[in-house]
């Protein structure tokens, strides 16, 4: 469904609800609290709001810190910035001393397409994943973001969340349904070939399955929101009974979902995997759009990769 | 024509250039790029020892623009020089261009990859060193904005420099007094900046950072202070030149539609000819 609202908003609004009943609940920005579009919580919430100016490692050690006396802070800052600037901070602020802050990573992946490889955060998965005890979540839509938002605030322990600056496409009519942190969700049943999305590469995956399906091959639809804990179950079942996996990312193929995935069918279940994301290189400038055409992150790309799986399944039996 | 009087056209030539990029590709940081437009006419047309035929020449004066999202002057001015021909700038920001949003180094003129903020100063600490270390005459200048004060990167560079008494590095503050969020006081203070550069062990100054007699007299002198690196505060207007951008927050990314584009090379346009005019009478009454 066309949608004009972008994650970051949905986002903001879910924690202006959340904030009226928790006054624990607080909102960091560092010279961001407008591309975070957080301004309307500022507004409405100034004694909730901590600006630390341009200092993202200031403001992970202030968020751990808060988190330490009881408070929820949501650190909202540019994914590039937050993820790797911060880095030391995420590991051992946040993960090596099991503080609750919750690390929101705005304008993630090629959003800054024009801006260049300082403004792309596309190792941001890598890097968290390689952190023993944080949460990744990258939510697939506004109907998502809100779910996971109002999960978050229950959750407790580090959290690294990345979301795009732009609206993305609605994967979900409404947010009546049920979304746990850890447990990937089935868009769409097949038994061909499993295609893995994850935030706003889900609404790729169920746009290829649909071209899949008018040609004739069953295509399975898994929106990975969760990438840690990662929901193995779901992944080793898809391998068992589709035997065939695609993923998509909006991340370096190095180190993200497709090597996730990869770990888990190798040692449980090896088939056939295809793993779409940006190469090894600094991406091409442009706009988003561009950019996944640039790198083959198109349903009719995924199209002929799957059609391809699913050929050569055929003849090997 | 004076040298002031040459730098005052030719600045205002950078602006309407940078305008007519930002706003044809709809996107660009207007309000810092207008900030800065007139240090860096005065360094790459007066001061600056470099040559746009030999962009790895190793005796040229390094630049470091700290505050990378300002890109535009320099692209404009990149251009302008020679570095690379006028057309290209048609690409900035389009798809697989090399005029990125950022300053890139695969464009000659651009000596390092810059967008994160805090990083100028020490790539420029390193450069300095180096350049003491192979008895080289070269300067460093590193241009940082107000906001950018706030990461701690900065300060860890402005130890090593004065340090390793690298008199032959020159910093610039864009004191334009607004970031993002609006003015820089209220984000994160860093007043009293002079105290705090001066206690890190840098000469400093203080200019009117649109004032070219005032650039050129304080670059002319530097350093003032051997075994000190120098920090230049620049007293400068976000936007400026552009009536309706000047001091305006939004304006820091805002993208001129085409009446305001209109507008403002009118205002710009205006603004040179009155320099011409006042050149050529007082060419007669000399
Ligand atoms: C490490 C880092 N954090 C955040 C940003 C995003 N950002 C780009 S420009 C800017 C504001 C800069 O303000 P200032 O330094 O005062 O520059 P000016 O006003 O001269 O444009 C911010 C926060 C960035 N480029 N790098």
């Amino acid at each position: 469904m066309a949608n004009n609202i972008p994650n970051r908003q949905a986002m903001c609004e879910a924690l202006i609800e959340l904030a009226q009943e928790d006054r624990d609940i607080m909102v960091l920005a560092s010279d961001s609290r407008g591309s975070a579009a957080m301004a309307p919580f500022v507004k409405q919430f100034p004694e909730q709001f901590v600006e630390t100016g341009i200092a993202e490692q200031n403001i992970v050690g202030i968020a751990a810190g808060l988190a330490h006396s009881g408070k929820k802070p949501f650190v909202t800052s540019p994914a590039c910035f937050l993820s790797m600037r911060s880095i030391e901070q995420v590991k051992v602020d946040v993960a090596y001393s099991a503080t609750n802050v919750k690390l929101v990573g705005i304008s993630g992946g090629v959003s800054y397409g024009a801006l260049g490889m300082s403004h792309h955060s596309l190792q941001d998965i890598a890097v968290t994943r390689a952190i023993p005890g944080l949460t990744i979540i990258l939510p697939a839509d506004r109907h998502e973001t809100r779910k996971m938002t109002q999960a978050l605030a229950k959750h407790e322990g580090g959290t690294y969340v990345r979301i795009g600056r732009n609206p993305v496409e609605d994967v979900y009519e409404s947010d009546d349904y049920d979304f746990q942190i850890g447990k990937a969700v089935v868009m769409k049943q097949g038994s061909d070939v499993t295609l893995i999305g994850t935030g706003e590469t889900v609404r790729i995956a169920l746009d290829a399955a649909k071209l899949l399906e008018e040609a004739g091959i069953g295509a399975r639809v898994l929106n990975m929101h969760t990438i840690k804990p990662l929901d193995e179950e779901a992944i080793i079942a898809a391998a068992r009974e589709t035997k065939a996996i695609v993923t998509l990312e909006e991340h370096s193929i190095f180190g993200g979902l497709g090597a996730a995935v990869a770990e888990v069918i190798s040692t449980n279940h090896p088939v056939p995997l295809r793993i779409l994301g940006i190469p090894d290189e600094p991406a091409i400038a442009g706009k988003t759009a561009e950019i996944f055409a640039h790198y083959g992150l198109t349903a009719a790309n995924v199209l002929q990769l799957a059609t391809e799986l699913v050929k050569a399944k055929a003849e090997q039996k | 024509m004076s040298t002031v009087t040459e730098l005052k056209l030719k600045s205002l030539q950078i602006r309407a250039d940078l305008l007519r990029l930002i706003h044809s590709a709809k996107m660009g940081h207007t309000g810092g790029s207008l900030s800065n437009t007139d240090i860096l006419t005065t360094l790459y047309y007066e001061i600056m020892k470099h040559d746009p035929s030999r962009p790895k020449w190793a005796e040229r004066d390094r630049f470091i623009a700290s505050k990378g999202h300002s890109v535009e002057s320099l692209w404009c001015i990149l251009a302008d020089l020679g570095y690379f021909p006028k057309e290209e700038l048609a690409t900035y920001c389009q798809f697989g261009t090399r005029l990125i949003g950022h300053p890139n180094n695969k464009v000659p003129g651009i000596e390092m990859n810059t967008g994160a903020l805090g990083h100028g100063l020490a790539i420029s600490v390193g450069m300095a060193l180096a350049a003491k270390k192979d008895s080289k005459a070269y300067r460093v200048f590193c241009l940082m904005g107000d906001g950018e004060q706030a990461e701690g990167s900065v300060w860890e560079a402005a130890m090593a420099g004065a340090h390793y008494k690298l008199d032959h590095l020159i910093g610039f503050v864009d004191r334009n007094r607004l970031q993002i969020s609006g003015n820089t006081e209220d984000v994160m203070g860093i007043d009293p900046l002079d105290r705090k550069w001066e206690a890190f062990g840098w000469h400093v100054k203080q200019v009117n950072g649109h004032d070219f007699d005032e650039l050129l007299e304080t670059l002319r002198a530097v350093p003032e202070q051997t075994g000190k690196p120098t920090l230049i505060i620049l007293n400068t207007t976000k936007g400026k030149g552009v009536s309706f951008a000047e001091n305006q927050p939004e304006w820091h990314h805002h993208v001129p539609n085409d009446e305001q584009l209109r507008l403002a090379i009118g205002e710009l346009e205006a603004a040179s000819a009155a320099i011409a005019e006042a050149e050529e009478e007082r060419g007669m009454n000399g």
